[in-house]
């Protein structure tokens, strides 16, 4: 099945919306004096796991148009990745604004002496490229090619992501945990899928196509 | 089932109590949840009624009683604490408790008692596997136990003790971080040796034996300088002994609170 255009127009739309919604549910929350004693800490973790949640949803893009056919839903990509780069700056935003209250010393100083504040904000500041690159006219510019190597950061972006989340937890791994078992699946099926080219190659799946050469063919010997 | 009229203490602060709502809801308590909000959703994991907590190893006189008769034995008072959590953040409750120290004294410790450690109840049926070595333990020095600011808490607000806060009895430490106060005490032990204790198992890097609250020794995964008392917006400066150094500063003279944190 595939989306005529009018169609996707509004699958894309409606995917807008249902990225808002998290935000919207928190906001709501926030008003309502629902989200629990600690807001603060609420709003902040729970934009850190969105953002987490959105990568792990990009990075699956690939892996279910092979296996589905569906090709048109890389077209949706885009918003998922923005999304997640987007979720990851207001997660930065309520650490720096609403957690930390501006007060640079302490934040500089929590950036470089906290490993999972580190990894954290490493993995943001590696999104920042992709965001930047994710227009039409970039990849253009850019040439395919080497969008694509660019936009393989998200594999050790959303690897930092994990670990900044498992090293934050006090005892309990379960979260994390999930998140790393997803994410070891979406980047292990594209190392399968690799191994499979590399052994096609090998088996010589390419050799019966007639090679090409320049120049003069000489025929070595006579029928 | 309320106290009634309790005494007032001078140990208390006067600091605006945090709502009991949150007192109550937003709790560590790894036996019956990992996140904040779950020991209040489970509370139907722990019995706390009826119930026997032991006192035990090198004392004089050990002995096995039931909460009406640990009150009987040492009548509660209300002390308003200040709690301060390792997480970086706190909360002032007013606990109702009774002196540990008063207790310690009619059960008559050895001279060879040198610390004391404090089990929790654990069911393996019904509360959390695995994440911690359980039971729970914690422990504190002698003189750390006898000292006036350290109660057995059986109560909130004036009301007996929701499970979730570590019914019907836990330790409560206020000048050290919270984890030090063990919930739903069954034994409280007099040994030799200075215990393990279920945190120090957990992270011997992260967590020592003395856990008092000090904003000039950090955690190793977050700073300790501030905190967020709950229901505020922005952080306040986290006090040394949590503002109790005046009461137990001595307890420490000469160590260095770097090296026994």
């Amino acid at each position: 099945m595939t989306p005529s255009n009018p169609q996707l127009t509004a699958i894309k739309a409606a995917l807008f919306l249902a990225c808002l919604l998290p935000a919207g549910l928190l906001w709501q929350g926030f008003e309502a004096d629902s989200l629990g004693a600690n807001p603060i800490e609420a709003i902040t973790r729970s934009l850190g796991e969105w953002t987490l949640r959105f990568l792990l949803i990009t990075l699956a893009v690939t892996p279910l148009r092979k296996y589905t056919g569906w090709h048109w839903i890389v077209r949706l990509r885009r918003t998922l990745g923005l999304f997640a780069f987007a979720y990851g700056v207001a997660h930065l935003m309520s650490y720096v604004w609403l957690d930390q209250f501006f007060d640079w010393p302490a934040i500089a100083k929590d950036i470089l002496k906290r490993p999972f504040i580190t990894v954290g904000f490493a993995a943001l500041v590696l999104m920042i490229p992709l965001a930047a690159t994710s227009s039409n006219f970039a990849i253009r510019r850019l040439g395919g090619r080497k969008w694509q190597s660019l936009h393989r950061a998200i594999y050790p972006i959303a690897m930092l992501g994990c670990l900044h989340f498992w090293w934050l937890v006090k005892k309990d791994i379960t979260e994390p945990l999930v998140y790393s078992v997803i994410l070891a699946a979406l980047l292990g099926v594209r190392m399968w899928w690799r191994e499979q080219e590399r052994r096609r190659q090998l088996a010589g799946a390419y050799l019966p196509q007639t090679p090409k050469f320049k120049g003069k063919v000489i025929k070595i010997f006579s029928e | 089932t309320a106290f009634g009229p309790l005494a007032a203490s001078p140990l208390s602060t006067t600091e605006t109590p945090t709502s009991r709502r949150a007192v109550t809801t937003y709790n560590n308590f790894y036996e019956l949840g990992t996140d904040k909000s779950d020991p209040a959703e489970n509370i139907h994991r722990l019995k706390p009624s009826p119930w026997t907590l032991r006192i035990e190893g090198l004392v004089n006189k050990p002995r096995s009683l039931g909460i009406d008769e640990l009150l009987k034995l040492v009548p509660p008072e209300e002390r308003i604490y200040r709690m301060r959590c390792v997480e970086g953040w706190s909360m002032v409750i007013p606990w109702v408790g009774i002196p540990l120290g008063s207790l310690l004294k009619l059960v008559e410790p050895q001279g060879s008692a040198k610390y004391v450690e404090f089990v929790s109840h654990y069911d393996r049926a019904t509360m959390t596997r695995g994440v911690l070595d359980w039971p729970y333990t914690e422990g504190l020095r002698l003189d750390e136990a006898r000292h006036p600011l350290t109660i057995l808490a059986v109560g909130l607000y004036g009301e007996v003790l929701p499970v979730q806060n570590g019914a019907p009895v836990r330790l409560v430490v206020p000048w050290k971080y919270g984890f030090k106060g063990a919930k739903s005490l069954v034994a409280i032990r007099f040994v030799e040796r200075q215990p393990v204790t279920a945190w120090m198992k957990a992270g011997p890097s992260e967590y020592g034996f003395y856990a008092n609250v000090n904003p000039d020794v950090d955690h190793p995964r977050w700073s300790q300088a501030t905190e967020r008392r709950i229901g505020e917006f922005t952080k306040r400066k986290t006090l040394m002994l949590n503002g109790y150094s005046d009461q137990v500063g001595s307890l420490y003279a000469g160590m260095d609170l770097r090296r026994f944190y």
